[in-house]
Protein backbone atom coordinates (compact mmCIF):
# COMPACT_ATOMS: atom_id res chain seq x y z
CA UNK A 1 0.00 0.00 0.00
CA UNK A 2 2.80 2.41 0.94
CA UNK A 3 4.56 1.36 -2.26
CA UNK A 4 1.45 2.08 -4.28
CA UNK A 5 0.97 5.52 -2.75
CA UNK A 6 4.64 6.38 -3.26
CA UNK A 7 4.52 5.31 -6.90
CA UNK A 8 1.25 7.17 -7.40
CA UNK A 9 2.84 10.29 -5.91
CA UNK A 10 5.91 10.01 -8.13
CA UNK A 11 3.94 9.67 -11.33
CA UNK A 12 1.48 12.41 -10.39
CA UNK A 13 4.34 14.76 -9.50
CA UNK A 14 5.86 14.16 -12.91
CA UNK A 15 2.62 14.96 -14.73
CA UNK A 16 2.01 18.03 -12.62
CA UNK A 17 5.51 19.26 -13.37
CA UNK A 18 4.97 18.64 -17.04
CA UNK A 19 1.57 20.39 -16.93
CA UNK A 20 3.09 23.38 -15.19
CA UNK A 21 5.58 23.80 -18.00
CA UNK A 22 2.64 25.27 -19.90
CA UNK A 23 0.92 27.42 -17.32
CA UNK A 24 -1.30 29.30 -19.72
CA UNK A 25 -2.59 26.09 -21.22
CA UNK A 26 -3.19 24.71 -17.74
CA UNK A 27 -5.13 27.83 -16.72
CA UNK A 28 -7.27 27.64 -19.86
CA UNK A 29 -8.13 23.95 -19.57
CA UNK A 30 -8.88 24.26 -15.85
CA UNK A 31 -11.16 27.18 -16.56
CA UNK A 32 -12.80 25.16 -19.30
CA UNK A 33 -13.32 22.27 -16.90
CA UNK A 34 -14.79 24.69 -14.39
CA UNK A 35 -17.10 26.31 -16.92
CA UNK A 36 -18.31 23.03 -18.42
CA UNK A 37 -19.40 21.78 -15.01
CA UNK A 38 -20.76 25.17 -13.98
CA UNK A 39 -23.33 24.99 -16.80
CA UNK A 40 -25.00 22.12 -14.95
CA UNK A 41 -25.70 24.40 -12.07
CA UNK A 42 -26.80 27.24 -14.31
CA UNK A 43 -29.45 24.86 -15.65
CA UNK A 44 -30.69 24.30 -12.11
CA UNK A 45 -30.75 28.06 -11.46
CA UNK A 46 -32.82 28.53 -14.60
CA UNK A 47 -35.31 25.95 -13.40
CA UNK A 48 -35.66 27.78 -10.12
CA UNK A 49 -36.46 31.02 -11.90
CA UNK A 50 -39.76 29.31 -12.80
CA UNK A 51 -40.44 27.13 -9.74
CA UNK A 52 -39.88 27.55 -6.03
CA UNK A 53 -39.13 23.96 -5.24
CA UNK A 54 -38.01 20.80 -7.00
CA UNK A 55 -39.40 17.59 -5.52
CA UNK A 56 -40.11 19.58 -2.41
CA UNK A 57 -36.51 20.82 -2.14
CA UNK A 58 -35.58 24.49 -2.11
CA UNK A 59 -32.71 25.98 -4.11
CA UNK A 60 -30.26 26.01 -1.16
CA UNK A 61 -31.12 22.37 -0.47
CA UNK A 62 -30.57 21.37 -4.08
CA UNK A 63 -27.32 23.36 -4.03
CA UNK A 64 -26.28 21.34 -1.00
CA UNK A 65 -26.92 18.06 -2.84
CA UNK A 66 -25.21 19.42 -5.92
CA UNK A 67 -22.20 20.77 -4.07
CA UNK A 68 -21.57 17.62 -2.06
CA UNK A 69 -21.80 15.17 -4.95
CA UNK A 70 -19.87 17.40 -7.37
CA UNK A 71 -17.03 17.90 -4.93
CA UNK A 72 -16.92 14.23 -3.98
CA UNK A 73 -17.07 13.16 -7.59
CA UNK A 74 -14.54 15.83 -8.59
CA UNK A 75 -12.08 14.51 -6.03
CA UNK A 76 -12.53 10.92 -7.22
CA UNK A 77 -12.22 12.04 -10.84
CA UNK A 78 -9.05 13.95 -10.03
CA UNK A 79 -7.44 10.99 -8.30
CA UNK A 80 -8.83 8.05 -10.31
CA UNK A 81 -10.21 9.57 -13.52
CA UNK A 82 -7.51 7.92 -15.65
CA UNK A 83 -8.91 4.47 -14.95
CA UNK A 84 -11.09 4.63 -18.04
CA UNK A 85 -7.98 4.40 -20.22
CA UNK A 86 -7.31 0.87 -19.05
CA UNK A 87 -9.39 -0.77 -21.76
CA UNK A 88 -7.32 0.90 -24.45
CA UNK A 89 -4.14 -0.21 -22.75
CA UNK A 90 -5.37 -3.78 -22.66
CA UNK A 91 -6.34 -3.65 -26.31
CA UNK A 92 -3.11 -2.17 -27.64
CA UNK A 93 -0.93 -4.20 -25.29
CA UNK A 94 0.73 -1.27 -23.54
CA UNK A 95 -0.49 -2.62 -20.20
CA UNK A 96 2.40 -5.07 -20.43
CA UNK A 97 4.87 -2.24 -20.09
CA UNK A 98 3.33 -1.38 -16.71
CA UNK A 99 3.57 -4.97 -15.55
CA UNK A 100 7.36 -5.08 -15.88
CA UNK A 101 7.88 -2.16 -13.50
CA UNK A 102 8.51 -2.71 -9.80
CA UNK A 103 5.43 -0.81 -8.60
CA UNK A 104 1.73 -1.77 -8.39
CA UNK A 105 -0.14 -1.60 -11.68
CA UNK A 106 -3.19 0.08 -10.16
CA UNK A 107 -1.10 3.04 -9.01
CA UNK A 108 0.39 3.37 -12.48
CA UNK A 109 -2.94 3.22 -14.28
CA UNK A 110 -4.61 5.63 -11.86
CA UNK A 111 -1.79 8.16 -12.05
CA UNK A 112 -1.33 7.92 -15.80
CA UNK A 113 -1.74 11.33 -17.45
CA UNK A 114 -2.83 12.84 -14.16
CA UNK A 115 -4.93 15.84 -15.16
CA UNK A 116 -4.66 18.69 -12.72
CA UNK A 117 -7.24 20.59 -14.75
CA UNK A 118 -9.88 18.39 -13.11
CA UNK A 119 -9.45 20.71 -10.14
CA UNK A 120 -11.87 22.91 -12.08
CA UNK A 121 -14.74 20.56 -11.24
CA UNK A 122 -13.71 20.34 -7.59
CA UNK A 123 -13.56 24.12 -7.34
CA UNK A 124 -16.97 24.50 -8.90
CA UNK A 125 -18.46 21.92 -6.54
CA UNK A 126 -16.92 23.63 -3.53
CA UNK A 127 -18.27 27.02 -4.61
CA UNK A 128 -21.80 25.69 -4.94
CA UNK A 129 -21.43 23.94 -1.60
CA UNK A 130 -20.24 27.17 0.01
CA UNK A 131 -23.29 28.95 -1.43
CA UNK A 132 -25.54 26.21 0.00
CA UNK A 133 -23.99 26.37 3.45
CA UNK A 134 -24.35 30.15 3.39
CA UNK A 135 -28.04 30.15 2.45
CA UNK A 136 -29.35 26.93 4.02
CA UNK A 137 -31.94 27.30 6.72
CA UNK A 138 -30.67 24.51 8.96
CA UNK A 139 -30.05 24.38 12.68
CA UNK A 140 -26.42 23.35 12.63
CA UNK A 141 -25.22 20.96 15.28
CA UNK A 142 -21.72 19.60 15.72
CA UNK A 143 -22.84 16.25 14.27
CA UNK A 144 -24.41 17.89 11.22
CA UNK A 145 -21.35 20.07 10.64
CA UNK A 146 -19.03 17.08 10.91
CA UNK A 147 -21.19 15.23 8.42
CA UNK A 148 -20.27 17.61 5.58
CA UNK A 149 -16.53 16.88 5.30
CA UNK A 150 -17.26 13.22 6.04
CA UNK A 151 -19.66 13.13 3.09
CA UNK A 152 -17.05 14.55 0.77
CA UNK A 153 -14.46 12.04 1.90
CA UNK A 154 -16.70 8.98 1.88
CA UNK A 155 -18.46 10.10 -1.29
CA UNK A 156 -15.09 10.51 -2.99
CA UNK A 157 -14.12 7.02 -1.85
CA UNK A 158 -17.37 5.52 -3.16
CA UNK A 159 -16.92 7.17 -6.56
CA UNK A 160 -13.25 6.12 -6.58
CA UNK A 161 -14.38 2.52 -5.99
CA UNK A 162 -16.68 2.77 -8.98
CA UNK A 163 -13.74 4.01 -11.07
CA UNK A 164 -11.57 1.10 -9.92
CA UNK A 165 -14.32 -1.50 -10.35
CA UNK A 166 -15.04 -0.05 -13.79
CA UNK A 167 -11.35 -0.33 -14.60
CA UNK A 168 -11.34 -3.94 -13.46
CA UNK A 169 -14.32 -4.64 -15.70
CA UNK A 170 -12.34 -3.34 -18.66
CA UNK A 171 -10.00 -6.31 -18.31
CA UNK A 172 -12.91 -8.41 -19.54
CA UNK A 173 -14.68 -5.95 -21.81
CA UNK A 174 -12.25 -3.46 -23.27
CA UNK A 175 -14.94 -1.07 -24.41
CA UNK A 176 -16.60 -0.91 -21.02
CA UNK A 177 -15.39 2.62 -20.28
CA UNK A 178 -18.84 3.80 -21.36
CA UNK A 179 -20.54 1.60 -18.79
CA UNK A 180 -18.22 2.99 -16.17
CA UNK A 181 -19.02 6.55 -17.23
CA UNK A 182 -22.73 5.94 -16.81
CA UNK A 183 -22.11 5.10 -13.15
CA UNK A 184 -19.58 7.84 -12.46
CA UNK A 185 -20.66 10.85 -14.52
CA UNK A 186 -24.24 9.59 -14.70
CA UNK A 187 -24.32 8.87 -10.98
CA UNK A 188 -23.00 12.32 -10.24
CA UNK A 189 -25.76 13.94 -12.29
CA UNK A 190 -28.37 11.78 -10.60
CA UNK A 191 -27.20 12.75 -7.13
CA UNK A 192 -27.42 16.45 -7.94
CA UNK A 193 -31.20 16.15 -7.68
CA UNK A 194 -33.22 15.09 -4.64
CA UNK A 195 -34.24 11.42 -4.34
CA UNK A 196 -37.89 12.49 -4.04
CA UNK A 197 -38.13 13.22 -7.78
CA UNK A 198 -37.01 9.74 -8.90
CA UNK A 199 -38.90 6.47 -9.05
CA UNK A 200 -38.53 4.44 -5.89
CA UNK A 201 -37.00 1.50 -7.73
CA UNK A 202 -34.21 3.70 -9.00
CA UNK A 203 -33.60 5.05 -5.51
CA UNK A 204 -33.56 1.49 -4.19
CA UNK A 205 -31.07 0.56 -6.91
CA UNK A 206 -28.59 3.26 -6.01
CA UNK A 207 -29.01 2.46 -2.32
CA UNK A 208 -28.61 -1.29 -2.30
CA UNK A 209 -27.02 -2.25 -5.62
CA UNK A 210 -24.57 0.48 -6.56
CA UNK A 211 -24.62 2.36 -3.26
CA UNK A 212 -24.26 5.85 -4.69
CA UNK A 213 -27.08 7.05 -2.41
CA UNK A 214 -24.57 7.06 0.42
CA UNK A 215 -22.45 9.67 -1.33
CA UNK A 216 -24.90 12.43 -0.43
CA UNK A 217 -28.58 11.41 -0.39
CA UNK A 218 -28.60 9.45 2.84
CA UNK A 219 -26.40 11.78 4.88
CA UNK A 220 -28.14 14.84 3.39
CA UNK A 221 -31.53 13.60 4.53
CA UNK A 222 -30.10 13.76 8.02
CA UNK A 223 -28.41 17.14 7.62
CA UNK A 224 -31.47 18.69 5.98
CA UNK A 225 -33.93 16.95 8.32
CA UNK A 226 -35.82 15.33 5.44
CA UNK A 227 -37.99 12.24 5.19
CA UNK A 228 -36.46 9.25 3.45
CA UNK A 229 -38.66 8.43 0.44
CA UNK A 230 -37.95 4.73 1.05
CA UNK A 231 -38.77 5.05 4.74
CA UNK A 232 -35.40 3.66 5.80
CA UNK A 233 -34.31 4.05 9.44
CA UNK A 234 -32.38 7.15 10.55
CA UNK A 235 -29.13 5.35 11.22
CA UNK A 236 -28.69 4.81 7.46
CA UNK A 237 -27.37 8.39 7.45
CA UNK A 238 -24.39 7.24 9.47
CA UNK A 239 -23.43 4.44 7.11
CA UNK A 240 -21.28 6.31 4.53
CA UNK A 241 -17.93 5.38 6.18
CA UNK A 242 -18.97 1.72 6.35
CA UNK A 243 -20.27 1.72 2.80
CA UNK A 244 -17.17 3.52 1.51
CA UNK A 245 -14.86 1.01 3.20
CA UNK A 246 -16.92 -1.86 1.82
CA UNK A 247 -16.86 -0.39 -1.69
CA UNK A 248 -13.11 0.14 -1.61
CA UNK A 249 -12.64 -3.44 -0.44
CA UNK A 250 -14.84 -4.86 -3.18
CA UNK A 251 -13.26 -2.67 -5.84
CA UNK A 252 -9.80 -3.80 -4.74
CA UNK A 253 -10.94 -7.39 -4.98
CA UNK A 254 -12.43 -6.82 -8.42
CA UNK A 255 -9.17 -5.26 -9.55
CA UNK A 256 -7.18 -8.27 -8.37
CA UNK A 257 -9.51 -10.66 -10.13
CA UNK A 258 -9.30 -8.59 -13.32
CA UNK A 259 -5.52 -8.37 -13.25
CA UNK A 260 -5.17 -12.07 -12.51
CA UNK A 261 -7.43 -12.90 -15.41
CA UNK A 262 -5.38 -10.65 -17.69
CA UNK A 263 -2.20 -12.36 -16.61
CA UNK A 264 -3.60 -15.78 -17.37
CA UNK A 265 -5.12 -14.89 -20.72
CA UNK A 266 -2.98 -12.03 -21.94
CA UNK A 267 -5.98 -10.15 -23.24
CA UNK B 1 23.86 -22.14 -11.27
CA UNK B 2 21.73 -21.30 -14.26
CA UNK B 3 20.25 -17.85 -14.27
CA UNK B 4 17.15 -18.68 -16.28
CA UNK B 5 15.55 -22.09 -15.90
CA UNK B 6 12.52 -23.42 -17.73
CA UNK B 7 11.30 -26.93 -17.18
CA UNK B 8 8.34 -28.11 -19.22
CA UNK B 9 6.80 -24.65 -19.26
CA UNK B 10 3.38 -24.43 -20.88
CA UNK B 11 0.96 -21.66 -21.70
CA UNK B 12 -2.51 -22.61 -22.81
CA UNK B 13 -5.02 -19.98 -23.87
CA UNK B 14 -8.76 -20.54 -23.98
CA UNK B 15 -10.07 -19.06 -27.16
CA UNK B 16 -13.74 -18.50 -27.85
CA UNK B 17 -15.02 -18.74 -31.35
CA UNK B 18 -18.43 -17.73 -32.51
CA UNK B 19 -20.40 -20.58 -33.98
CA UNK B 20 -23.65 -19.52 -35.49
CA UNK B 21 -25.53 -16.60 -34.02
CA UNK B 22 -25.36 -17.22 -30.30
CA UNK B 23 -23.35 -20.33 -29.64
CA UNK B 24 -19.74 -19.95 -28.82
CA UNK B 25 -17.25 -22.71 -28.99
CA UNK B 26 -14.30 -22.90 -26.66
CA UNK B 27 -11.06 -24.37 -27.79
CA UNK B 28 -7.52 -24.29 -26.50
CA UNK B 29 -4.40 -22.89 -28.06
CA UNK B 30 -1.12 -24.19 -26.74
CA UNK B 31 1.01 -21.10 -27.30
CA UNK B 32 3.92 -22.60 -25.42
CA UNK B 33 3.86 -26.36 -25.28
CA UNK B 34 6.36 -27.78 -22.84
CA UNK B 35 9.55 -25.78 -23.29
CA UNK B 36 12.67 -26.56 -21.28
CA UNK B 37 15.96 -24.72 -21.44
CA UNK B 38 18.47 -23.01 -19.19
CA UNK B 39 20.59 -19.92 -19.72
CA UNK B 40 23.70 -19.37 -17.60
CA UNK B 41 24.54 -15.93 -16.33
CA UNK B 42 26.24 -13.72 -18.90
CA UNK B 43 25.12 -15.59 -21.99
CA UNK B 44 23.59 -13.92 -25.01
CA UNK B 45 20.92 -16.06 -26.60
CA UNK B 46 18.79 -15.61 -29.69
CA UNK B 47 15.22 -16.83 -29.60
CA UNK B 48 13.72 -17.11 -33.04
CA UNK B 49 10.69 -18.47 -34.78
CA UNK B 50 7.86 -17.44 -37.09
CA UNK B 51 4.98 -15.21 -36.02
CA UNK B 52 2.78 -16.85 -33.44
CA UNK B 53 5.41 -19.44 -32.55
CA UNK B 54 5.31 -18.52 -28.87
CA UNK B 55 8.34 -16.23 -28.59
CA UNK B 56 6.57 -13.27 -27.04
CA UNK B 57 4.51 -15.52 -24.80
CA UNK B 58 7.76 -17.00 -23.45
CA UNK B 59 9.17 -13.52 -22.78
CA UNK B 60 5.95 -12.52 -21.06
CA UNK B 61 6.20 -15.52 -18.75
CA UNK B 62 9.87 -14.82 -18.05
CA UNK B 63 9.04 -11.26 -17.02
CA UNK B 64 6.03 -12.28 -14.93
CA UNK B 65 3.44 -10.59 -17.13
CA UNK B 66 1.79 -13.91 -17.87
CA UNK B 67 1.30 -16.80 -15.47
CA UNK B 68 2.37 -20.16 -16.95
CA UNK B 69 -0.29 -22.86 -17.20
CA UNK B 70 2.20 -25.55 -16.29
CA UNK B 71 5.84 -26.39 -15.73
CA UNK B 72 8.47 -24.71 -13.64
CA UNK B 73 10.11 -21.38 -14.38
CA UNK B 74 12.76 -19.49 -12.43
CA UNK B 75 14.72 -16.32 -13.16
CA UNK B 76 17.50 -15.56 -10.69
CA UNK B 77 15.85 -18.11 -8.41
CA UNK B 78 12.59 -16.13 -8.44
CA UNK B 79 9.23 -17.38 -9.72
CA UNK B 80 8.35 -14.45 -12.01
CA UNK B 81 4.57 -14.71 -11.87
CA UNK B 82 4.50 -14.87 -8.06
CA UNK B 83 7.04 -12.18 -7.34
CA UNK B 84 6.68 -9.97 -10.36
CA UNK B 85 7.47 -6.64 -8.73
CA UNK B 86 10.50 -8.01 -6.87
CA UNK B 87 11.86 -9.49 -10.07
CA UNK B 88 11.23 -6.24 -11.92
CA UNK B 89 14.10 -4.63 -10.03
CA UNK B 90 16.51 -7.14 -11.54
CA UNK B 91 15.38 -7.35 -15.15
CA UNK B 92 15.22 -4.97 -18.07
CA UNK B 93 12.67 -5.37 -20.85
CA UNK B 94 12.50 -3.78 -24.28
CA UNK B 95 9.43 -4.36 -26.40
CA UNK B 96 10.23 -3.47 -29.98
CA UNK B 97 6.62 -2.77 -30.85
CA UNK B 98 5.66 -0.61 -27.89
CA UNK B 99 7.56 1.79 -25.75
CA UNK B 100 7.97 1.62 -22.00
CA UNK B 101 8.61 5.36 -22.01
CA UNK B 102 5.97 7.97 -21.28
CA UNK B 103 4.72 8.97 -24.68
CA UNK B 104 4.03 12.66 -24.05
CA UNK B 105 7.05 13.42 -21.93
CA UNK B 106 10.64 14.22 -22.87
CA UNK B 107 13.06 11.31 -22.51
CA UNK B 108 14.71 13.08 -19.61
CA UNK B 109 11.48 13.06 -17.57
CA UNK B 110 10.94 9.37 -18.23
CA UNK B 111 14.44 8.63 -17.00
CA UNK B 112 13.98 10.80 -13.94
CA UNK B 113 10.83 8.90 -13.06
CA UNK B 114 12.60 5.55 -13.57
CA UNK B 115 15.30 6.77 -11.24
CA UNK B 116 12.81 7.22 -8.41
CA UNK B 117 10.55 4.32 -9.28
CA UNK B 118 13.37 1.78 -9.27
CA UNK B 119 15.03 3.48 -6.29
CA UNK B 120 18.33 3.69 -8.16
CA UNK B 121 21.16 5.23 -6.13
CA UNK B 122 22.00 8.70 -7.49
CA UNK B 123 25.58 7.88 -8.43
CA UNK B 124 24.59 4.68 -10.24
CA UNK B 125 21.81 6.45 -12.06
CA UNK B 126 24.04 9.26 -13.26
CA UNK B 127 26.77 6.89 -14.31
CA UNK B 128 24.41 4.59 -16.24
CA UNK B 129 22.57 7.46 -17.86
CA UNK B 130 25.81 9.14 -18.98
CA UNK B 131 27.04 5.88 -20.41
CA UNK B 132 23.83 5.21 -22.33
CA UNK B 133 23.59 8.80 -23.55
CA UNK B 134 27.11 8.58 -24.91
CA UNK B 135 26.97 5.13 -26.45
CA UNK B 136 23.45 5.38 -27.81
CA UNK B 137 23.78 8.98 -29.03
CA UNK B 138 20.95 10.33 -26.95
CA UNK B 139 22.36 13.71 -25.95
CA UNK B 140 20.30 15.70 -28.41
CA UNK B 141 17.15 13.70 -27.82
CA UNK B 142 16.82 14.09 -24.05
CA UNK B 143 14.46 17.04 -24.22
CA UNK B 144 12.31 15.76 -27.06
CA UNK B 145 8.91 14.24 -26.21
CA UNK B 146 8.95 10.54 -26.96
CA UNK B 147 6.13 10.79 -29.51
CA UNK B 148 8.33 13.02 -31.68
CA UNK B 149 11.22 10.55 -31.82
CA UNK B 150 11.82 8.39 -34.85
CA UNK B 151 11.50 4.65 -34.40
CA UNK B 152 15.25 4.17 -34.17
CA UNK B 153 15.68 7.02 -31.71
CA UNK B 154 12.84 5.74 -29.60
CA UNK B 155 14.31 2.26 -29.57
CA UNK B 156 17.63 3.61 -28.33
CA UNK B 157 15.76 5.58 -25.69
CA UNK B 158 13.92 2.44 -24.65
CA UNK B 159 17.10 0.40 -24.38
CA UNK B 160 18.64 3.06 -22.16
CA UNK B 161 15.51 3.08 -19.98
CA UNK B 162 15.74 -0.67 -19.53
CA UNK B 163 19.35 -0.46 -18.33
CA UNK B 164 19.33 2.41 -15.84
CA UNK B 165 18.76 0.15 -12.85
CA UNK B 166 21.60 -2.25 -13.73
CA UNK B 167 19.44 -5.26 -14.59
CA UNK B 168 21.09 -8.66 -14.49
CA UNK B 169 19.17 -9.81 -17.53
CA UNK B 170 17.86 -7.90 -20.50
CA UNK B 171 14.98 -9.22 -22.59
CA UNK B 172 14.62 -7.74 -26.01
CA UNK B 173 11.50 -8.51 -28.02
CA UNK B 174 12.24 -7.58 -31.63
CA UNK B 175 14.68 -4.76 -30.79
CA UNK B 176 15.62 -3.98 -34.39
CA UNK B 177 12.19 -4.21 -35.99
CA UNK B 178 11.63 -1.34 -38.39
CA UNK B 179 15.04 0.22 -37.83
CA UNK B 180 17.29 1.47 -40.63
CA UNK B 181 20.68 -0.07 -41.22
CA UNK B 182 22.61 2.52 -39.22
CA UNK B 183 20.32 2.31 -36.21
CA UNK B 184 20.48 -1.46 -36.31
CA UNK B 185 24.27 -1.39 -36.31
CA UNK B 186 24.30 1.03 -33.40
CA UNK B 187 21.92 -1.06 -31.34
CA UNK B 188 23.82 -4.27 -32.06
CA UNK B 189 27.17 -2.73 -31.18
CA UNK B 190 25.79 -1.44 -27.93
CA UNK B 191 24.31 -4.80 -26.95
CA UNK B 192 27.53 -6.62 -27.76
CA UNK B 193 29.53 -4.27 -25.54
CA UNK B 194 26.98 -4.47 -22.76
CA UNK B 195 27.19 -8.23 -22.71
CA UNK B 196 30.99 -8.28 -22.94
CA UNK B 197 31.74 -5.54 -20.41
CA UNK B 198 28.98 -5.90 -17.87
CA UNK B 199 28.21 -9.57 -18.24
CA UNK B 200 24.51 -8.79 -18.63
CA UNK B 201 22.56 -11.87 -19.67
CA UNK B 202 20.66 -11.12 -22.87
CA UNK B 203 17.74 -12.97 -24.40
CA UNK B 204 16.57 -11.59 -27.68
CA UNK B 205 13.77 -12.51 -30.03
CA UNK B 206 14.02 -11.32 -33.57
CA UNK B 207 12.94 -11.76 -37.14
CA UNK B 208 16.23 -10.40 -38.36
CA UNK B 209 18.71 -13.23 -38.44
CA UNK B 210 21.56 -10.81 -38.88
CA UNK B 211 20.93 -9.82 -35.26
CA UNK B 212 21.55 -13.39 -34.24
CA UNK B 213 24.53 -13.86 -36.52
CA UNK B 214 26.22 -10.80 -35.14
CA UNK B 215 25.31 -11.16 -31.48
CA UNK B 216 24.53 -14.65 -30.36
CA UNK B 217 26.64 -17.77 -30.19
CA UNK B 218 23.63 -19.75 -29.13
CA UNK B 219 20.28 -19.79 -30.81
CA UNK B 220 16.98 -21.39 -29.93
CA UNK B 221 14.34 -21.99 -32.55
CA UNK B 222 10.73 -22.31 -31.51
CA UNK B 223 7.70 -23.25 -33.55
CA UNK B 224 4.17 -24.15 -32.53
CA UNK B 225 5.20 -23.57 -28.94
CA UNK B 226 7.95 -26.18 -29.03
CA UNK B 227 11.69 -25.87 -28.96
CA UNK B 228 12.97 -27.25 -32.24
CA UNK B 229 16.61 -26.40 -31.99
CA UNK B 230 18.94 -25.25 -29.23
CA UNK B 231 22.61 -24.92 -30.00
CA UNK B 232 25.24 -22.93 -31.84
CA UNK B 233 24.17 -20.95 -34.86
CA UNK B 234 26.46 -22.97 -37.13
CA UNK B 235 24.71 -26.18 -36.14
CA UNK B 236 21.45 -24.92 -37.60
CA UNK B 237 22.83 -25.51 -41.06
CA UNK B 238 23.40 -29.19 -40.40
CA UNK B 239 20.01 -29.69 -38.86
CA UNK B 240 18.37 -27.88 -41.74
CA UNK B 241 20.43 -29.87 -44.31
CA UNK B 242 21.22 -26.61 -45.96
CA UNK B 243 23.13 -26.15 -49.18
CA UNK B 244 25.80 -23.75 -50.25
CA UNK B 245 25.81 -22.33 -53.70
CA UNK B 246 28.73 -22.23 -56.12
CA UNK B 247 28.45 -19.55 -58.77
CA UNK B 248 30.59 -20.52 -61.77
CA UNK B 249 31.53 -18.25 -64.69
CA UNK B 250 32.60 -20.30 -67.70
CA UNK B 251 34.39 -19.15 -70.86
CA UNK B 252 31.35 -19.89 -72.98
CA UNK B 253 27.83 -21.21 -72.77
CA UNK B 254 27.80 -24.91 -71.96
CA UNK B 255 25.14 -27.46 -71.04
CA UNK B 256 24.45 -27.77 -67.28
CA UNK B 257 27.49 -28.94 -65.36
CA UNK B 258 27.36 -32.49 -64.01
CA UNK B 259 29.79 -33.08 -61.23
CA UNK B 260 29.92 -35.03 -57.93
CA UNK B 261 27.17 -34.34 -55.44
CA UNK B 262 26.38 -30.92 -56.88
CA UNK B 263 23.23 -30.17 -58.81
CA UNK B 264 22.65 -27.34 -61.20
CA UNK B 265 20.18 -24.75 -60.01
CA UNK B 266 20.21 -22.31 -62.89
CA UNK B 267 22.00 -21.57 -66.15
CA UNK B 268 22.24 -18.03 -67.51
CA UNK B 269 24.53 -17.73 -70.49
CA UNK B 270 28.06 -18.68 -69.40
CA UNK B 271 27.10 -18.40 -65.71
CA UNK B 272 25.84 -21.40 -63.77
CA UNK B 273 24.64 -21.89 -60.18
CA UNK B 274 25.47 -25.18 -58.44
CA UNK B 275 24.11 -26.31 -55.09
CA UNK B 276 26.02 -28.66 -52.81
CA UNK B 277 25.54 -29.76 -49.16
CA UNK B 278 26.87 -27.26 -46.64
CA UNK B 279 28.57 -30.06 -44.75
CA UNK B 280 30.80 -30.95 -47.77
CA UNK B 281 34.05 -29.10 -48.43
CA UNK B 282 34.04 -26.91 -51.53
CA UNK B 283 37.72 -27.58 -52.36
CA UNK B 284 37.47 -30.99 -54.12
CA UNK B 285 34.44 -29.79 -56.02
CA UNK B 286 36.28 -26.70 -57.25
CA UNK B 287 39.32 -28.81 -58.18
CA UNK B 288 37.19 -31.22 -60.19
CA UNK B 289 35.46 -28.31 -61.90
CA UNK B 290 38.73 -26.63 -62.84
CA UNK B 291 39.96 -29.89 -64.32
CA UNK B 292 36.97 -30.51 -66.57
CA UNK B 293 35.56 -27.06 -67.42
CA UNK B 294 37.01 -23.80 -68.78
CA UNK B 295 36.64 -21.64 -65.66
CA UNK B 296 36.82 -17.85 -65.67
CA UNK B 297 35.71 -17.11 -62.15
CA UNK B 298 33.79 -18.63 -59.25
CA UNK B 299 32.41 -17.71 -55.86
CA UNK B 300 30.81 -19.59 -52.96
CA UNK B 301 27.66 -18.34 -51.32
CA UNK B 302 26.90 -19.32 -47.76
CA UNK B 303 23.41 -20.66 -47.14
CA UNK B 304 20.77 -18.15 -46.30
CA UNK B 305 19.86 -18.85 -42.71
CA UNK B 306 16.27 -17.82 -43.25
CA UNK B 307 16.00 -20.43 -45.92
CA UNK B 308 17.53 -22.95 -43.51
CA UNK B 309 14.92 -22.23 -40.90
CA UNK B 310 12.11 -22.18 -43.40
CA UNK B 311 13.25 -25.59 -44.59
CA UNK B 312 13.39 -26.83 -41.03
CA UNK B 313 9.82 -25.73 -40.43
CA UNK B 314 8.65 -27.27 -43.66
CA UNK B 315 10.18 -30.61 -42.75
CA UNK B 316 8.70 -30.64 -39.28
CA UNK B 317 5.23 -29.76 -40.35
CA UNK B 318 5.36 -32.27 -43.20
CA UNK B 319 6.23 -35.00 -40.74
CA UNK B 320 3.85 -36.30 -38.07
CA UNK B 321 2.70 -33.23 -36.18
CA UNK B 322 3.87 -33.37 -32.62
Amino acid sequence: MADALRAYGLIVAMWVRSTMAYRASFAMTTLGNFAATAFDFVAILLMFSHVDALGGYSLPEIAFLYGTTSTAFGLADLVMGSMDRLGRRVRDGTLDTLLVRPVPVLAQVAADRFALRRLGRVTQGLLVLAYALWTLDVEWTAAKAAMVPLMLLCGGAIFASVFVAGGAFQFFAQDAAEVQSSFTYGGNTLLQYPPSIFAKDLVRGVTFVVPLAFVNWMPSLYVLGREDPLGLPDWFALLPPVVAAGCLGLAGLAWRVGLRSYRSTGS
Amino acid sequence: MDFIELDGVEKVFDVHRKVGRLRREKYQVRAVDGISFTVPRGEMVGYIGPNGAGKSTTIKMLTGILTPSGGRLRVAGIDPSRERTRLAQRIGVVFGQRTTLWWDLPLRDSYRLMHRMYRIPDATFRQNLDRCVELLDLAELLDVPVRQLSLGQRMRGDIAAALLHDPEVLYLDEPTIGLDVISKAKVRGFLRDLNAERGTTVLLTTHDLTDIEQLCKRVMVIDHGRLMYDGPLAGLHEVGESERTLVVDLERELPPIEIGSARTLKVEGPRQWLAFPASVSAAPLVAALAERYPLVDLSVREPDIEAVIAKMYAERSAGPLA
